[in-house]
Order: C-alpha cells, then structure tokens, then sequence
C-alpha cells in the first residue's frame, strides 16, 4: 500500500504475518539424529542433529543442559535444505492470463481445500497463488523464481507474491527486447546501459536479468516472423543478437548481481536450434551465464524436417563440461497436459500454428512480449518422447552436478509437481529403461539416453535441487544446512520408490517453522521477497526519463515500486562490488 | 464530522494522481486541493473532472444498521454475523475498489464458502468466455500508441464512455513508429448507431442491429480466401465491396487492433460476437501484426478479474461453496443466484445491483440480509442491512488499480477522509468472521 495516511488500521495490514511469526520463529528447534545430505558442506549421509533458532541454522548448543522447544525425531529418515527452484512461472500477467484462459485445465485436476488455517485453489498446470505456495511446500520447496516478468507488470508479480504463501520468491526481469537496451547497445554506450539495468532492477525490485529470444521478439512485435541467427540485424534498431547476448551478459558482471545473465537462447524448440545454442555458448567468450531450460535449444535436424530431428545433447554438454563459466537448467518434459507461456511471442504463435490450439499473445509497451498456448506432450509423439529423453540426458551428461539444476521450466515441459518423478528417473536407470521400453522405437536411434547407466546418488539429488541452483542464484543463506543458513528444511522418508519419497515429505520447515508434516500444511505463513541490492549512477536518470515519458502510457513516476508492495517483507541481496 | 478531520483549507498539488472514473485509469492528473475539497483537475476528461470536482466528504455515520447509526465496530459485528451464518453467501461488486481491498474480499468469500463474483459478469463476463475459447492476442495500451496504423473500435462510443482513449493512447498520439499520430492511423467505427464517435472516424459502419457475429465471421472468411455471398449486405447493412476494402486495409496494416465495447458483449450472440473479433483478429497474425482488447469500464474491474483469477484460478462467477473453487457463468454469477433466490445472505462492494440488476433479482435483494460498503448511498445501501460509509479510492485512500490492458498503477490519493477504507472494514470483518468460524469449530 502506497503512502499509508491517517487512518489506523483495525488489524494488521493483510496478510502481514511478521508479528504473528516472531513468536514462531524465536524458539528453539532440534531436527535430531537425521541422516543428513549437505553438499555445500561436503556432508553426504552423516547421521547428525540439526539446530534452528529464530529462524537460522545455528551451532549445536554446547551446553548440555540446553533443551530446545521442540525436537523432531529424524531417525532414519533424510534430512536436506529446502528446495530450491531457479526457473518457474508462477506469477504475474502470463500467468494469470494462462489461469483465466484455462478453466478446462483446473476442472479435472484436484482442487486445493480450504481449511480453518489455509486458503482454496485450483491446481492444474498453473495453480493458483495460494496453492502454488502450498503445493511448493508440499514438496519440500521453500524458495522459487519466476523467471520472466516485464518490468511493466512488477507490481503485478509482487501483489500476487503476496498472496503466495509459505515459499520465499522472487522474480528475473526482461531486458532482452528493451528498447532503451537496445537504443544503448547501438549508441555503444556501456556505461548508460549499466546504469539503465541497475535502476530498472531496483525500480521493479527484480533479482536478475532475464533475456529472452534476444532480439527476436522485437522482430515479431514489429511485424517480422523473427530473427533466426546470432548475426540477423533488429530492424529499426541495428543490433543484433550476438551484440544483446554479451552486452547484457557484460553488464550483469558489472554489476556485480548474485545471479549472472539468465539466458533463454533464440530458435526455442526448433529443429536444428543446437547450433544456435552453441553460438551463444561461443559468444560469451569466458563470461559467466546461466542458459535456461536448456533441454529446449538442443535439437538437431531442419526447419520443416521431422525426420531429421534429433538430439545433439552431446556437443552441447560437451562444451558445458568444458567451460567452467556456464551453467544450466534443464526443463524437462513430462507427458501429460500443461501450459506453454513464455516471455517469447514469435514461439506462441509457432505453438498456435503446430498445434492448432487456442492461443494468447500479449506484448507490453517498450519492454516484452509473451505467447501462452495449452499444449499436450504425449509419449506416443516421437517429438515428444525426444524431447523427454533430451532433458534426461542433460541431467545424465552433464559431469558436474553444481552446473545443472532442476526444472521443468514450469509449466512449460510440465508443472513443478512432477520433479520427484525426475528424481525417480535420474535416481533409477531400471525404471527409466522402463518408460524408455514405451516411447516410439525411433527415439531410441535420435539419443543416446539408452546407453546411459549412471545413476544419481541422494547426495547428487541434494546438490541439483537445492544446493546447486541456490550457489548459481548467488544465495549465500539458501540451498544448504550450514550455520547461518535460513532454517529452511525437508526431511523425508526413505523409500526404494523414489517418487513416493521425494513427492510426500516427513517434515518441511520454513524458517524454523513446521508448515508441513506428512503432507499436510500445518501453519501458514509466508516468505520474503529476494531482490537484488543494485546500485547505479543517477546521473543517467535524466535521460531515462526522457525516454519514458516520450514512449510509454503510465507515469514515470508511478512506475517504481515501492517497499509497500512487499508485504511479507523482503531480503535485498547484496551484489558483489557495492 | 469531527473537529480534527477538518483540515486547513491550504492548497496542495497532488501530481501523477490517477483517475479511476473508467478503465483508462490515467495516472497523470495533477490535483489542487484545497481542504477536503479538489478545485482543479488538470488533464482530466469531463468524466475525470466531473469525478474529482465533485467529491465531497458527506455527512454520514461510518456505518448504519437496519438504517440506523452505529459504530464501525457494531457494524463489523453485524456484518460478519450475518456473512458466518449465511448457508450461501454471495460476495459481488469489487470493480471500484482497490486490489487490496479485492483481495480481502475474496479471502472472506473463501473463508465463509460464498460465490465470488465482480461486475465483469454484467458487462465482458462474455469477453472472458470467449477468451477461453480462443485466446487473445493482446497488448497494452502502448503498443497501440507506438504501432497501430490501424484502429477499429466495435460495439462503442469512447467519445462519450473513454473520452481520453484517443488522445492518450489510440489515435491522437505520436508514437515510436507513428510519428505523425492521428495522420498516420486510419480509424474505424463500427456500431449500430451513429454516435458521437463517429465524427472521428475515417470509415463508420452502422450496421443492423444483432449482425456483429455475421459481419466478424464474413470478414474472417474474406481474410481466409472464402467467397462471401453479396447478399451479407441485406443480412448485416454493410456492402461485400466495403467488407473487401476493410479487410485489404486489415490484411496490409502495419499493426491494427480492434476495440470492442459492450454493443459486442452484451447484445445478441454475447461470447460468441467476442469470439468471432478475437477470431479474426488471430487469423490477421498469418499477414501482420493484429490484436483486439475489450474496453473496459470500471476503473479497476481489470484488476478484480485478475485479483478473482489468481486467488481462485478462475477471473469471475466462482463459488467457493464446497470449500474449493469452481466456476460456472450463469450459475455462479450474481444475477443469477439473486434472480433465481438462491442466495440467503449479501455483502454487496462498491456496486449498486438493486439499481440495476433485473426485478427478481432486485425483489429477492430486498429479502436477505446483505451488507454493502459505498462511498455513497446508492438504492443498495439503502436496503443494506449493514452500510459501511467508507472511503473513495484514489482520491482518499492509496492502493493498486489495472489499468484495461492490465497495468497495474498505483494511487496518490489527494487528502485523507475520515471515513475507513473499503480494505480497513473488510479486514476488519475477515478477523471477526475466522474467530467466529473457529468458534463454531471448538465448540
């Protein structure tokens, strides 16, 4: 709420649990005897306790006659931090236009019931906010971005974080088709960009930069098809992709944000896209950057050509494993029905056009566009099963399991709810043999996924589901059990199944907090908003403006936003340099 | 009115403060305030000054029950007794408030198992059907300022409804890539009557009153290659040689939207009038850029659809009677569960549907006990058995409002109001309404 005067509210603002949770958070807590899992720690299977006080891991108390205020027996069963998703849609104005387009989606899924401590929702591909956050929680989830917000719509994205419960969050801001980005790019004006992107993030109180189909979707937005190589020119505007690609990527360092550029490459899900995949991996030249659902860009073949298409996971996980600077997350593809949305309008209508399905385009003035279709992956489709067996063999060729996160790149290859049966697949080769026994014979000649025998350890699990994603996104106090970590814990039952495991959890703990046991959501409360602490030269302000007021149709003024928007409280976190 | 709540009569100028008479929601007046009163509107519209001029703080008890005065406390009371009794209550209105105040409202509608519905389902609750026919390809409103060479208005009259769309955004300004604004743009009306706005337009096509479907569909088929009977002229008013010409101008655009009002959603054919313009709007994709946007009214009835869509999944008529939410127009929506007497209990916010709804669905008001939180009295709050007198947004109280295109804008509201604002009673009513659910639990 902006500039709250005079009148004294009745009770406390909505939803602002932070009185309500001091109580919670101040007392003692002693998860005991657990085998613990803790690669940020180097701590793989060791049977020890963990300690939460006021909300944080802190050292076992050396006094012995210390009794905590509440102990959770752990015996036998498998402790982790909470888990960590890097790359989700969960907020904001695509995926609210998915959940109002889509109603045939929530029918047949299984609703959210209220109870007397908890809100209803709907589930399905895009799950409402509250049983986003519950179903998050569930899973033993306790922090997630969404990856693509227009700078326009922050306010939407954090009044709808609001109303997410339980998780902490956050959210990647899209800067690859920003006029005044790419106005800066072409005047070679590094300086101006850097600032323009550390005021942007602060203005929508972002956590990174996001660039999407760099160039292209301005193409489409201008009436083109789009661009389809690192080197095409953007018409009006004299850059090319390439030119975005590293400027940004440049500017993030720069800047010094915890999380460096979170790229999702040009030619999503075409045939043959590898090479352009590869050629952003190249323009890169040493810098850092993370490239999103990655299992996306790694096809083979020819435009037009089906029978060409193919995996080339290989090349590409060859050169991940050879170039330190990269990391990746997968977005794997589940069969089943989910949602397409995506920050890249041109691959809306592609998927409008292949499937013949109903479909929303929505561009934001300045800024970004976005395509939304429903979409079926069945493991009949040949495309399809490819598609499936290409994110597996990411997951299984990809040496390092610190350079490889989860996702499905929800909802697009399938919702978040379907990570423990990755698990399951990543953990089981039998089983994955199994599924593999299913898909049409042909996927078996376009992968390699059949010769792949290895097998992720809980441990491996533990660094590509928290440990990992939480060291990529530059979060010190998430993703592991070390002291000083946010008190954020999953313990689960071990199980041979691995599914049966990782989808029901013993225990989750939110900040110290029980919210979960067996399922079900005992406590609600709610997480903080993450952003990143930018700083930038103000000097540049003038000429933003400028811009601003020349091109868009709000105010400049009321354009930021402001703390209030943050209800739950948020976590500036600090950049590297400032 | 207490002595304290009446303020020095110093002038203040309250800039980039946002209008939210209609759906433009334009953030940039600049307000001159003068004690509890605006003496100068810059930039409004004669809607907008209208709005802001004529605001004055009434003589009114904060809360009235059974018509008489009581406390916001007593009134609380009352309110929420009736909300936690009710077998099936309906919460209804939420288009002229704020999205915090939205937001609370659907939370006790979850709490107490009441349908949930705004007034979309009385102006684009169509609209929203037919987008989950077909989708929408869809833009904000700078896009159209920036792009749009071509510009048809469907089923409206902006002149008169959304005086500022053409300067602000649509026609008149200069744009990225339409530098000459209004010479650079064709416009295009297309209604059953001549209104006001068709002076403005460069083509204006009175057609015969309930043809919209059979015009859209003729057009698709003329984008599509299908040949087109001559005789859709007797059938809609509108010549097969004039449907050529707009669909080559549609085909060769650089960027065309089509704005369609109420005269599309809410005459005969409803969500399938919609369908067909969302239709053809998508189908014009395979030869340039096309897009077609309903133009809303209430000035944040945008933001109610999307506070409703993303706490229930669901953008209007949801009922959260079984304890989760379902959606069913026509079952669920609040013209119905009146006029069909299912509903035994009311909160009514920032609406007037005794003014307006049909006579059962007014008779069967009338019956049930119902709250209702307006600025003003209305027919409604005056059947209220609990008025709340609260604050108007946006000129007394701060928050979020979305703009047509979904836009979230904030609010500077220009002085303080001793009445509470619409979120301030519903929280107030929320917490009263849980202790008397969990009472009826422990007992």
């Amino acid at each position: 709420m902006v500039g709250r005067r005079g009148e004294a509210p009745l009770v406390p603002p909505y939803g602002n649990s932070d009185s309500r949770n001091k109580a919670r958070l101040m007392s003692l807590v002693k998860i005991a005897n657990g085998t613990v899992y803790d690669p940020t720690n180097n701590i793989d299977g060791v049977v020890q306790d963990i300690w939460i006080q006021d909300g944080k891991i802190v050292a076992p108390p050396t006094a012995t006659d210390v009794r905590p205020d509440r102990t959770l027996d752990a015996t036998g069963l498998v402790v982790m931090a909470g888990g960590v998703d890097m790359h989700a849609h969960i907020a904001g104005p695509k995926v609210n236009l998915a959940r109002k387009m889509r109603p045939e989606d929530k029918r047949l899924a299984p609703p959210v019931r209220r109870t007397p401590n908890t809100r209803s929702g709907t589930t399905g591909s895009v799950p409402s906010t509250f049983a986003t956050g519950y179903l998050y929680a569930g899973m033993g989830y306790t922090t997630v971005f969404d990856a693509a917000i227009p700078p326009l719509a922050a306010r939407h994205a954090h009044e709808e974080f609001g109303d997410t419960p339980i998780i902490d969050k956050g959210f990647f801001l899209l800067f690859g088709n920003n006029h005044y980005v790419l106005n800066q790019i072409a005047a070679k004006e590094p300086e101006r960009l850097k600032a323009f992107v550390g005021w942007m993030l602060q203005a929508a109180k972002s956590y990174a930069v996001k660039v999407v189909n760099p160039g292209g979707i301005e193409v489409w937005k201008h009436g083109g098809d789009n661009v389809h190589n690192l080197d095409e020119s953007v018409e009006h505007f004299n850059v090319t992709p390439r030119q975005i690609i590293t400027s940004l990527t440049q500017t993030a360092m720069d800047l010094g944000l915890p999380h460096p550029v979170h790229i999702h490459c040009n030619n999503l899900g075409l045939p043959g896209n590898w090479n352009t995949t590869l050629a952003t991996m190249q323009a890169l030249e040493g810098r850092r950057a993370h490239l999103t659902h990655i299992q996306f860009h790694s096809y083979g073949g020819g435009l037009g050509e089906q029978s060409q298409f193919c995996s080339e996971t290989t090349k590409l996980a060859d050169y991940v494993n050879s170039h330190p600077n990269l990391t990746v997350d997968v977005g794997q593809v589940l069969f089943g029905e989910t949602t397409s949305m995506t920050g890249d309008g041109p691959l809306g209508y592609y998927l409008h056009k292949v499937t013949g399905r109903k479909w929303t385009n929505a561009d934001t003035e300045m800024e970004a566009g976005c395509g939304i279709v429903p979409i079926t992956y069945r493991e009949k489709s040949f495309v399809h099963a490819l598609q499936w067996a290409i994110g597996l063999e990411w997951y299984l060729l990809v040496n390092d399991p610190w350079r490889i996160a989860m996702s499905t790149d929800h909802p697009n290859g399938g919702s978040f709810l379907a990570y423990p049966e990755i698990i399951q697949l990543l953990m089981d080769r039998t089983y994955r043999q199994e599924v593999l026994k299913r898909v049409p014979p042909r996927v078996l000649e376009c992968s390699v996924l059949k010769d792949l025998d290895r097998e992720y350890s809980l441990y491996e699990i533990a660094i590509i589901t928290r440990a990992a994603p939480a060291r990529m996104l530059g979060l010190k106090h998430k993703g592991h059990l070390g002291i000083g970590a946010d008190g954020d814990v999953a313990i689960y039952t071990p199980n041979a199944n691995k599914l049966d495991m990782f989808a029901l959890p013993r225990f989750v703990l939110k900040g110290g907090v029980v919210i979960v046991e067996q399922g079900e959501i005992r406590e609600e409360l709610f997480g903080r908003t993450l952003h990143a602490a930018t700083s930038y030269d103000e000097g540049v302000l003038p000429d933003i403006q400028k811009w601003f007021e020349e091109y868009y149709t709000i105010q400049f003024n009321n354009y930021p936003v402001d703390e209030h928007y943050m209800t739950h409280g948020s976590t500036a976190v600090a950049c590297s340099g400032s | 009115m207490s002595d304290a709540a009446v303020m020095e009569s110093e002038t203040r100028i309250v800039k980039d403060a946002t209008c939210t008479f209609c759906g433009c929601v334009c953030d940039d007046m600049e307000l001159t305030v003068e004690g509890h009163t605006i003496t100068k509107a810059k930039n409004a519209c004669v809607l907008g000054k209208a709005w802001f001029l004529n605001h004055h703080i009434e003589e009114h008890a904060v809360a009235t029950i059974d018509g008489k005065p009581a406390t916001l406390e007593e009134g609380v009371e009352r309110a929420a007794q009736i909300l936690a009794n009710a077998r099936y209550p309906i919460v209804y209105g939420l288009s002229d408030t704020t999205c915090e105040a939205q937001r609370v409202a659907v939370s006790i509608a979850d709490r107490v198992g009441a349908c949930v519905d705004t007034t979309t389902s009385v102006c684009h609750g169509p609209s929203g059907m037919a987008f989950q026919g077909v989708g929408e390809v869809t833009c904000t409103l700078g896009e159209v300022k920036n792009r749009a060479d071509l510009v048809i208005f469907w089923g409206g009259n902006p002149a008169e409804s959304h005086p500022r769309h053409w300067t602000r955004y649509s026609l008149m300004p200069k744009g990225l890539f339409v530098p000459n604004g209004r010479k650079g743009r064709t416009a295009v009306l297309v209604d059953v009557r001549k209104s006001k706005s068709a002076a403005a337009a460069d083509i204006f096509w009175q057609i015969k009153p309930r043809k919209d479907f059979e015009v859209l569909w003729a057009l698709r088929a003329l984008v599509k290659g299908v040949e087109v009977d001559p005789a859709i002229e007797q059938e809609t008013g509108i010549s097969l040689a004039q449907m050529q010409d707009l669909v080559q101008r549609m085909k060769s655009c650089k960027f065309g939207i089509i704005f369609f009002g109420m005269g599309l959603s809410m005459t005969r054919g409803k969500h399938m009038n919609v369908e067909a313009a969302l239709s053809l709007a998508r189908d014009l994709n395979d030869y340039t850029r096309f897009y077609a946007k309903p133009v809303r009214g209430h000035g944040n009835v945008t933001g109610a659809d999307n506070v409703v869509a993303w706490q229930t999944g669901y953008p209007f008529g949801v009922s959260l009677g079984r304890g989760y939410p379902r959606f069913n127009p026509g079952e669920f929506t609040t013209s119905d569960t009146l006029a069909r007497g299912e509903a035994d209990a009311a909160m009514i916010i920032a609406s007037d549907p005794a003014g307006n709804f049909s006579q059962p669905a007014r008779e069967h008001l009338k019956k049930i006990p119902y709250i209702a939180l307006d600025p003003h009295e209305s027919e409604t709050t005056r059947g209220a058995t609990v008025h709340f007198c609260t604050a108007t947004y946006g000129i007394n109280t701060p928050g979020t409002v979305y703009r047509m295109d979904d836009v979230p804008i904030p609010l500077r509201p220009a002085f303080d109001s001793p009445f509470p604002s619409d979120e301030t009673v519903l929280r107030a009513i929320e917490k009263r309404v849980r202790e008397l659910l969990q009472e009826r639990i422990t007992n």
